[in-house]
């Protein structure tokens, strides 16, 4: 019972800061909601012994990545809220199409197994903890190479974003 | 069980008393500190020496009358100072208050830690968290549909984003120091006295504590400045500049409101102070004489040593406020980026490469 509330009460609240991510009109209620769902995301490491991922993605993604997100949202102001006009053509159409194939699978599944909940609550057959010292351990030895070349790849990619972000002073005297 | 669920019931109230005791003494001691050092009297009108005078603020604000500005927007308006005490509150559970106790009640014996939550990973908790904290601030000073509110508000996403990556990497080399990011472990490294190998620095390093603050200096001075910077404080009290904002980010907050902004800020005072003691002044260690002292007195020197440490911590707080003046904007991201995140970074190779002899031997040998 505590476990299926442990899961219940974040998986909900997922659930409701998606919501408020698409429904929102207010670009800053947006925000807020994806930041409800990165945290609520967080506490269903913890339960899943991930103590390690969750707290990086308290740190990361509700932290920094969206303190940046309400920066920029702050600083382009929100005088215009609410954009109806489609940006790709036949989105809706899209959208709606790939929501009914998923509820469509869901449904199938639901209905094979008649409402097994073992099915969506799978025993664990080995419990390991998310430590710190553990993700090390794998990160800088067998996945090192790959490890050294994502670092690589990031800072090129900051470098090309302040390139292609910076004005050069020549430039502004051409323009 | 029963215990458990007790103790865990307990603790949190317990948190909660100190906490706000805590923030009420604290603001009498800022009143009274600064005008010491500008040669004023403050507070000192309600009970002894003033020291009522919190309270009587607090009363105050409680009864004042609540505005909701026209032009604010309502959920994130409320929602605002909620989030700003949550974070304080969180991060205070993670502080190790002392070495813990056997209680026995009946016939169960149980080990009580005096800490809220001795999680394994409480670094990257108290990181965590403190970051979450800069959204009170943003939300407050966009949702008040005002402009210098806003202006607040995008001042303390700036500096609260340059300062929480300073005070990060200032904080990697003491977790490779220490060797955990357990709170509770990183407090008892730090025990014993510092010691050599040569023995004529040996003799007089000896008498000193084997605290973090001895190899990890620079780190230290990172973090502290990071820390003021982080909690808002003055010289970095860009977000509320009284001159140029009127009061910042919670100019529009009236009331009890208001109050939980300010009780919010204390509280994070408070903390940032006590895990700097813990970090790098040893935490609750210290010296409990145990034969000299009575027993209950000598069990609860811990506890007495960390609140000494991290008042001493905020009597430097209050000292800066007093002396220095507010930093300017360009300044205070110059200094954020461009002088404390490459010393830090260096302070961590440095105290990386150390390190790594240490326990490994040179590469050649």
């Amino acid at each position: 019972m505590t476990e299926i509330l442990l899961f219940a009460i974040p998986a909900l609240l997922i659930i409701l800061g998606a919501l408020i991510v698409v429904f929102a009109k207010n670009p800053v209620h947006n925000a807020m909601g994806l930041v409800l769902t990165l945290t609520s995301l967080a506490i269903v490491y913890i339960t899943l012994n991930a103590t390690f991922v969750a707290m990086v993605q308290m740190l990361v993604y509700a932290g920094a990545v969206m303190t940046l997100f309400l920066f920029v949202i702050m600083m382009i102001g929100v005088d215009k809220p609410d954009q109806s006009k489609e940006s790709i053509k036949g989105q809706s159409l899209l959208i709606s199409g790939t929501l009914i194939i998923l509820v469509a699978i869901v449904l199938f599944v639901i209905l094979e197994n008649g409402l097994n909940w073992d099915l969506f609550f799978p025993e664990s057959e080995n419990i390991i903890d998310g430590t710190p010292s553990l993700i090390a351990g794998v990160m800088f030895t067998s996945w090192v190479l790959p490890f050294e070349i994502i670092s690589i790849l990031l800072i090129v990619a900051t470098t090309a974003a302040l390139a292609l972000a910076y004005e050069f002073k020549k430039s502004d005297s051409n323009d | 069980m029963s215990i458990d669920i007790l103790v865990s019931l307990i603790k949190p109230l317990l948190v909660l008393g100190i906490v706000l005791t805590n923030t009420i003494i604290l603001i009498w001691l800022e009143r009274k500190v600064v005008a010491g050092m500008q040669s004023r009297v403050g507070p000192d009108r309600a009970g002894p020496f003033g020291i009522l005078q919190t309270l009587a603020d607090a009363i105050k604000l409680l009864l004042k009358e609540q505005i909701l500005p026209l032009r604010a927007d309502k959920a994130m308006y409320l929602l605002a100072p909620i989030i700003a005490l949550i974070p304080s509150f969180l991060i205070f559970m993670i502080i190790p208050l002392g070495p813990g106790f056997d209680l026995t009640i009946g016939e169960e014996t149980r080990f009580i830690n005096l800490v809220g939550a001795d999680i394994n990973v409480g670094v990257l908790f108290f990181l965590a968290i403190s970051s979450l904290a800069v959204y009170s601030v943003v939300l407050a000073g966009w949702s008040s549909g005002s402009k210098y509110p806003l202006l607040g508000g995008v001042r303390a996403s700036a500096q609260m984003i340059s300062y929480e990556a300073a005070m990060g990497l200032s904080l990697v080399p003491v977790i490779l120091y220490s060797g955990s990011m357990s709170m509770s472990k990183i407090v008892e490294s730090q025990s014993g006295n510092l010691s050599s190998t040569i023995p004529v620095i040996d003799s007089i390093v000896r008498f000193i504590p084997n605290w973090n603050v001895f190899p990890q200096f620079l780190a230290f001075g990172i973090f502290f400045v990071a820390s003021i910077a982080e909690v808002n404080r003055a010289p970095f009290d860009l977000v509320e500049a009284e001159q140029e904002l009127v009061g910042g980010f919670h100019t529009e907050y009236s009331g009890f409101r208001f109050a939980m902004f300010f009780l919010a800020e204390y509280i994070n005072m408070f903390n940032m102070c006590a895990i700097t003691a813990t970090f790098f002044l040893g935490g609750w260690l210290g010296p409990t004489f145990p034969g000299i002292f009575p027993p209950l007195l000598s069990a609860m020197m811990p506890t007495i040593w960390l609140g000494l440490k991290t008042v001493g911590l905020l009597f430097v707080y209050f000292w800066i406020r007093a002396t220095l003046p507010r930093l300017r904007y360009d300044q205070l991201m110059e200094l954020g980026w461009k002088r404390l995140i490459p010393i830090s970074l260096i302070w961590l190779l440095v105290s990386a490469i150390v390190l790594g002899i240490r326990d490994f031997g040179l590469p050649w040998s």
